[in-house]
C-alpha cells in the first residue's frame, strides 16, 4: 500500500518531517530562544544601570524606583524574558549532560516549575510595589 | 540502552578553535547567571516583603562574598550579552561556517572571537571603575 516506510496515506516522509526537526516539535525552543534573547539585550543593558543607581538606596528608595511605572513595566518582562530564556537553556543543558532517563525527566519537569514559579514570584512581587506602593501590605 | 543511532565523535578528536571557548563560556555563564536570576528574584521579593527582608539581601549583596558573587555576574552578563549578539549574527547567517573557523582561511574569525571575550572583561572592570567612582568608594 504505501510506497515509503513510515509512509501514513498519501503524504511522503519528507512532508511529515519537514519543519519538524530531530525533536519532532519543529524550531518553536530555537525561535523563543532568539527572541528572549533580542528582548534581554536592551532590558539587561537597562537592569545595568537600575541596580548601579540603587547601589546605596535606603528602602523607601528601592520601593520608589520599583513602583514607577517604567521601571515596573520593563522589570515584568524582564522576570518574564529572563526566566523563560534561563528554562531553555538549563533544558539543553539536562538535555545534553543527563542521560538518566527517569532523572532527566524529574529536572525537566521540575524545572518548568521552577521556572514559571520564579517568574510568576518576580511579577507579584513588582506588582505588589507598584500597586500598593508599600509592597505586599 | 537499545538506541542504535549513531553516536557523535569524541571531542578530542577536534582540532581546538576559538569558538571552541566561546562556545563553552556561553553555556557556563548562561549556568550562572541563571543562578544570578535567583538573586533578582529574591532582590524582588525581599523588597515586597519589608524593610526587614531587603536589609538581609542588601547585606548578602554588600558582603565581601556577595560582591565577588556580583562581580562574577556583572562579567559573566556581559560574556553572555556579547557573545549572544556575536551569536544572532551566526544565527543570521553573517560569517558563519566550518571555513570561517579554519585559522588559515579565516584570521578575522578568531580575532572577532578573542575580541569579544576582551570587550566582556574590558566592560566589565569599565563597570565597576563606574560604580566605585560613583559610589565614592564604597560597598553596596
Amino acid at each position: 500500500m504505501s510506497a515509503y516506510p513510515g509512509q501514513e496515506g498519501l503524504r511522503t516522509p519528507l512532508k511529515v518531517a519537514r519543519g519538524n526537526g530531530a525533536s519532532g516539535t519543529g524550531v518553536h525552543h530555537w525561535w523563543i530562544q532568539r527572541v528572549t534573547a533580542i528582548a534581554l539585550i536592551p532590558l539587561s543593558i537597562w537592569f545595568l544601570f537600575l541596580v548601579g543607581g540603587l547601589l546605596h538606596a535606603t528602602y523607601p528608595e528601592v520601593l520608589a524606583s520599583i513602583a514607577q511605572p517604567v521601571h515596573a513595566i520593563f522589570l515584568i518582562v524582564l522576570s518574564a524574558c529572563l526566566f523563560w530564556h534561563g528554562a531553555l537553556g538549563l533544558q539543553v543543558i539536562i538535555e545534553d549532560y543527563v542521560h538518566t532517563r527517569w532523572l532527566e525527566v524529574t529536572l525537566q519537569i521540575a524545572l518548568r516549575f521552577g521556572a514559571v514559579l520564579a517568574a510568576l514570584a518576580c511579577v507579584m512581587a513588582v506588582l505588589s510595589v507598584w500597586l500598593t506602593g508599600t509592597g505586599y501590605y | 540502552m537499545s538506541n542504535t543511532r549513531p553516536t557523535s565523535p569524541h571531542l578530542g578528536i577536534y582540532r581546538w578553535r576559538v569558538n571552541m571557548l566561546q562556545s563553552t563560556l556561553h553555556r557556563l555563564t548562561g549556568l550562572f547567571l541563571c543562578l544570578g536570576a535567583l538573586l533578582v528574584g529574591w532582590g524582588l521579593i525581599a523588597a515586597a516583603s519589608s524593610g526587614a527582608a531587603w536589609n538581609v539581601f542588601a547585606g548578602f549583596c554588600g558582603s565581601l562574598p556577595g560582591m565577588i558573587l556580583l562581580f562574577l555576574w556583572t562579567w559573566s552578563l556581559l560574556f553572555h550579552l556579547c557573545h549572544g549578539i556575536y551569536h544572532l549574527l551566526h544565527d543570521a547567517g553573517q560569517g558563519y561556517g566550518p571555513a570561517n573557523r579554519d585559522r588559515e582561511f579565516a584570521p578575522v574569525y578568531w580575532k572577532v572571537g578573542w575580541s569579544v571575550l576582551a570587550l566582556s572583561v574590558v566592560l566589565t572592570v569599565l563597570v565597576w571603575i563606574l560604580l566605585i567612582v560613583h559610589m565614592g568608594g564604597g560597598a553596596a
